[in-house]
This record gives structure tokens, sequence and C-alpha cells, in this order.
């Protein structure tokens, strides 16, 4: 079978680029100047306490053991305790990731439900004023920086129209939900709290159209572009000269192969969306991973960073092979040949 | 013409049509004063050199020219009485693959290569017929038997890059055929497959077109190609029709030079060992055409008379000619014609 032939040689894949992961921040964690004990234990502490905080940590052993002892606890899932929260590394993500996945999945749909007909409608009316439309947009989404386009609509929906918030995931008012997915919107509609959902939605709208507009013109105008290029295919006039519907001819015969090119475009969004939404993340406070690194960033919190770039890690392994069984779902000389 | 195709209108009648494409540099004047008739189950050849005008005289009678890039400055197209020039968008939808299909030249390309081929017959034979999707691919699937495929219900679940040329061009000319449309545009079908391929796709395309009685019309830019399956030739030049005929007539009697000179270009003609003939010069510019003639600056015969346009000149048995150097003696003796 052609789909274990991809996912098989993708898993071992990745358990070498876990591993080569761990070595790298591992060595950075030890290379860096700073003692992990001394911030636990605080500038004020005794020599003896700072002695036995290092013997908890297991600082005192060699560094092969010490890596030996991580790689091990990276295998059973434990990826250390943050020196900041005081609590496991994996259960802060586990915490915050939810957050940035609502975010990011939501914005990218945004993206791609806007983006992709957009282009294709550039596309087919090439130079026409909706041509003129949705290049004027992707340019703007292309160059107009993230943290600045964030401000701006901060400031005009929250601050002068006030009809939106501005920060966070939900309204004071409301409590938190119960965790089920970690997905606001699916779990305040579990609790069947109508008013809560319509919180996190109106919370929602804000960072996930900044954060969609950088990829929605990147999306339009890889769409247009390759949309352009199959409409001059033979097979495009085969298809006219056999005398289908245009819609047919267009979305059926040209987007479905102008798509191919996009996946990669969209799996390369989706893991920056996933973890590269910081600065939307800080501009909203949104409590997601991009607001935990940062944070853990400036508390030098070593553990919290290694556990996200392995984290990170993982997940781009797993994108990409996203993208590649996505491909097989497209074309067909994949699938069948391999 | 026969007395059966004066009641029914042409299958197309293409009437003194001149067709621009305005650039920034000019227009060029792809089309001039071209008149082409097909009769009802009549196979017509249409022969010239790239870019004389061929494929544009029949994309403009199924609208399949870019619209709004081309201008037409006279004459008039008609497909079975009807004239495409007057049809909105749905008619058009459904005078393709219906009424009049056309086959390309690139079997490479022009299979979509994300859709099976089943689903691309059945597509194009639902968008005509009021048909189930189970009665269709029985429809699709004896079509392509028809066309000599090996296991037709196997090749339908295969996408094109599975296929060779020549059974990718018998897939296409399969769906060309689907709808019994009274004309099929072949243009340039065989040109990109092997010579052993060729000649079994041209002899589908003419049995087919035989047994159904439809109309054909087969571009090409080799005489020896089209002379096997046509009954009646057109020989273009430039934009210009110069000489038309039954084949037989043309073949043995050519009568203008540039027939000629194609003619004794063929490797067919020629006893082995004697140098293969080209033809001097090039195709003129068609942005600033030259005076009179367009075939004069490479014409052996051309004389001062050669500076004004010529006229079509009828000469018996259905031959018609445009050149100087044929209006005055309409019968020329067959010991003139290249053996």
């Amino acid at each position: 079978m052609t789909i274990t032939r991809i996912i098989v040689p993708r898993l071992i894949l990745l358990f070498f680029v876990v591993f080569g992961v761990a070595i790298i921040t591992f060595a950075i964690s030890h290379l860096i100047p700073g003692d992990p004990a001394r911030l636990i234990a605080g500038d004020r502490a005794s020599a003896e306490t700072l002695e036995n905080v290092r013997r908890d940590l297991g600082l005192d052993r060699p560094v092969t053991d010490q890596f030996v002892i991580y790689v091990r606890s990276l295998l059973h899932g434990d990826l250390g305790t943050s020196l900041r929260t005081r609590r496991p590394v994996a259960a802060d993500i586990a915490t915050f990731l939810p957050a940035t996945l609502e975010l990011g999945i939501l914005s990218l749909v945004l993206a791609v439900l806007i983006g992709v007909p957009l282009g294709v409608f550039s596309a087919i009316y090439k130079d026409g004023p909706i041509d003129q439309i949705a290049r004027t947009i992707s340019v703007c989404g292309i160059s107009m920086p993230v943290f600045w386009f964030g401000m701006v609509v901060i400031l005009l929906f929250y601050a002068k129209l006030q009809i939106l918030p501005g920060s966070g995931r939900l309204a004071m008012a409301f409590a938190v939900p119960q965790r089920v997915t970690g997905f606001f919107l699916i779990d305040t509609l579990l609790e069947g709290r109508f008013d809560a959902f319509l919180s996190a939605v109106r919370h929602l709208i804000l960072p996930t159209f900044v954060l969609a507009f950088a990829n929605l013109g990147v999306i339009t105008r890889q769409i247009r572009a390759s949309m352009l290029d199959v409409l001059q295919e033979d097979y495009i006039r085969t298809a006219r000269a056999s005398g289908l519907r245009r819609r047919v001819v267009i979305f059926n015969h040209a987007l479905r192969n102008a798509l191919i090119p996009s996946i990669t475009l969209l799996g390369l969004a989706l893991g920056d969306l996933l973890y590269g939404a910081v600065l939307t993340e800080t501009i909203f406070a949104w409590p997601g991973m991009g607001t935990y690194v940062v944070t853990s960033i400036q508390t030098l919190d070593f553990p919290a960073i290694m556990g996200f770039t392995v984290v990170a890690s993982i997940g781009y392994v797993l994108i990409n092979l996203v993208i590649d069984l996505a491909y097989m779902l497209a074309d067909p000389q994949i699938r069948e040949v391999g | 013409m026969t007395a059966h195709s004066v009641q029914r209108p042409h299958a197309l009648s293409i009437e003194n049509l001149s067709l621009e494409f305005p650039t920034y540099a000019g227009a060029i004047k792809a089309l001039d004063g071209v008149t082409i008739k097909v009769g009802n189950a009549e196979i017509v050849g249409l022969v010239g050199e790239s870019g004389c005008g061929k494929s544009v005289s029949t994309m403009a009678a199924t609208r399949l020219l870019p619209e709004g890039r081309y201008k037409i400055t006279q004459g008039s197209i008609r497909l079975f009485g009807r004239d495409p020039m007057a049809m909105d968008e749905e008619e058009l939808q459904q005078v393709r693959g219906k009424l009049v299909s056309t086959i390309f030249q690139e079997p490479m390309n022009a299979l979509n290569p994300t859709i099976r081929i089943g689903q691309q017959l059945v597509s194009v034979i639902r968008r005509h017929e009021a048909l189930g999707r189970k009665a269709a691919e029985a429809v699709a699937v004896n079509i392509l038997a028809d066309m000599l495929i090996p296991e037709p219900a196997r090749i339908m679940q295969a996408y094109p890059f599975e296929l060779s040329g020549g059974m990718r061009q018998r897939v296409l000319i399969a769906m060309a055929f689907s709808c019994n449309p009274g004309l099929i545009i072949a243009d340039e079908p065989t040109t990109a497959l092997d010579v052993t391929v060729q000649a079994a796709i041209l002899r589908l395309i003419q049995g087919r077109a035989r047994r159904t009685g439809t109309s054909v019309v087969f571009i090409s830019h080799n005489i020896a190609v089209v002379s096997q399956i046509c009954d009646r030739l057109y020989i273009m030049y430039a934009g210009r029709i110069v000489e038309s005929g039954p084949t037989r007539a043309v073949l043995d009697r050519p009568q203008h030079p540039y027939t000629r000179a194609l003619l004794r270009c063929l490797p067919e003609r020629v006893r082995p060992k004697e140098p293969l003939e080209s033809i001097p010069g090039t195709v003129p510019n068609l942005l600033d055409p030259p005076p009179g003639c367009f075939y004069r600056p490479r014409c052996p015969e051309a004389d001062t008379r050669c500076m004004e346009k010529p006229h079509e000149t009828a000469l018996p048995g259905g031959q018609a000619v445009s050149c100087w150097q044929r209006a005055g003696h309409p019968s020329l003796p067959s010991s003139e014609v290249p053996s």
C-alpha cells in the first residue's frame, strides 16, 4: 500500500528529528550561561540550599547521565518542570496549546475560505476590477506587519467603536468552561452556555482576522498564479470544447489541478499559524503557546523553552506528513505510482 | 454539391471570413476572405503550414478563440445553419460537444490529469444526454471499445498518465464522438503520434464518421495524411485559401504553385536517393503582409500580375484556385504535374 509507504518513513524520520532536537535543546540549555539552581532558589539562597536544589534537579550528575535521563523522560512524555509556573511543562503546554490551535485553525480556515475564491475569481477576471481589488488585498496582507495591523484593529474596533473585545479569550463575567477539548467554542457549547459561546466568538474575531490576513494574501496570490497557469492547459480547452458548464470547468477541472501546488503553502501556513502566532497572541493577550514561550524566554525558563521546541518540531514533522498525504489525495500520479 | 446537401444546411459554412487579432504592434490579419464549406457526412481536409489560419478558422466557428482578443472584419460563419457569433454562453455550451466536437493535437495534455478517464467521458455524455450515471458509463465503455481500446472497463478507472499517447488520443476521439455530433473538427489529431499509430487513428476517425454520417474537418500540415481520408481538400496559405477541390483532383492536377511545392516536399513522392525538396523563403509577416498574392515572394512562377490579389478561378471538376498564372487557362495538361 502506498499510504504505508508514505507514513512509515515519516514516523521513522520523526524519531530521528525528535532525537536531534533533544540533543540540540539539551546542549543549548547547558551552554547558555546562567545557573538554573540559582534561578529557582533565588539570589539569597545559601550554598546548602543551592546544593539541595541541584541534587533535586539531577544537576550534580555527569552531563551524559543527565542527557540519558532527559531522553528517557521525553519518551515517557515528561518534558520536565517549568521553573516559572512550577508545573510540569507538558501540563502547561496542554493548557496553552488548545488556545493557539483554536486561533490558528480558525484563521487558516478563514484565510482559505476567502483566499481561494478570491484567487480563483482574480484569475478568471484577470486585470478586471475583481482582480485589482484582490491584488490590492493580497499585497496589503503580505506587506502589513501583524503587530501594526493588530494594533490598528484594536484601536478601531475596541478603543474607538467599542464593538469588539481586544484581549483575552472570554469576558471577565464568564467562568472558564470545564476543559474537555480546550477549545472554548466547543467547551462552552458542551456546557450549554450559549452566552459564553458568543463571548468566545466575539473574542476570537479580531485576532483570527489579523492572523488570517497575512496568509490570505499569500494564498490568494498562489491560487491566482496557479489558476492562470492551469487555465492555459490543453485539458481546459478540451473541457470547454466538450460543452461542459463554465462552473464545472473552473471548479472541477481547473481548481482541482491548481490546488496541488498550493498544498505545500497551506501546510507551511499552518505551521506558521500554530507557533508563529507569537506576535498576534502577545498583542491580543491571547493565553496561547506564543504568549507562553515569550514569557518563558523572558524568564529564562529552560525546561519550558526546551519542551516547546520539542513539541513544535514534532508538530512540524506531523504537518509535513499531512502535506504528503494531502498531495496523495490531490494528485493521482503520486497516489497510484508513489 | 449533391442534391441532398442543398436541402439541409451545410455542417459548416464559412463565407468570405476575415479575422484579425489586434496587438500593440498592429492588427495580425489571421484570416483574409476564407470560404470553407463542409457538407453533411463529408470529410474535408484543411492543409497548410503552421500559422496559416487552419485552426483559427475552426476555432472561430466554435467560438473557442479568446473572447475579446479577436475581431471579425467581414464574412459569416454558420454551423448547421446557425450563427455561433449570435449564441450566448449557454447555447454555445450545448453546441460544443453535442453538435460540434473538437479533437485537439496534444493527447499528452488534452485530458485532465487528476480525473479518471471514465469520469471525464461520463461528464461530457451526461452534459448533453439525459442519461443516468450507469447508462452514461455503458455508453462510454461502448465507445471506448469502438475505438479499439483493449479492456475498456479497466481504462475507465485509469488516469491519463497511465495511458500511452496513442491510447489517450483514442480516448479523446471517443470523447468527441460520444454524443454523436454532426461535425467533428480534428485539429492535427495525429501530429504528435508515431507514424505507425497515425494510420490506425486516421482509420478510426474515418470509419466512425462514415458509419455515423458525421462530417469531419481534418486539419493537418501534412497533405499526405489528409489525402488518405478526405473527400475534398482546402489548401491554405497565410490566411487565404489558395486552392480547393476533390482530393483526387488536387493531388493529380495541383494548380497552385504552393500546392505543387507541398506535394514535391513529400518523401513518399520522391524516388530513393533523390534530394527532398523544401520551399524556399518563409511565410509572410501577417502584421504587414506584402501586396498582391501572399505566395509571390516564394513563387517561382510569379510575375507583375501577382502584385495584385488573385481572384478565385473555378475549374472543371469542382476544383478552384487563386492564382494569376491559372486564371487564363483553366485546364492544364497533367504532364506538368510532378510525379
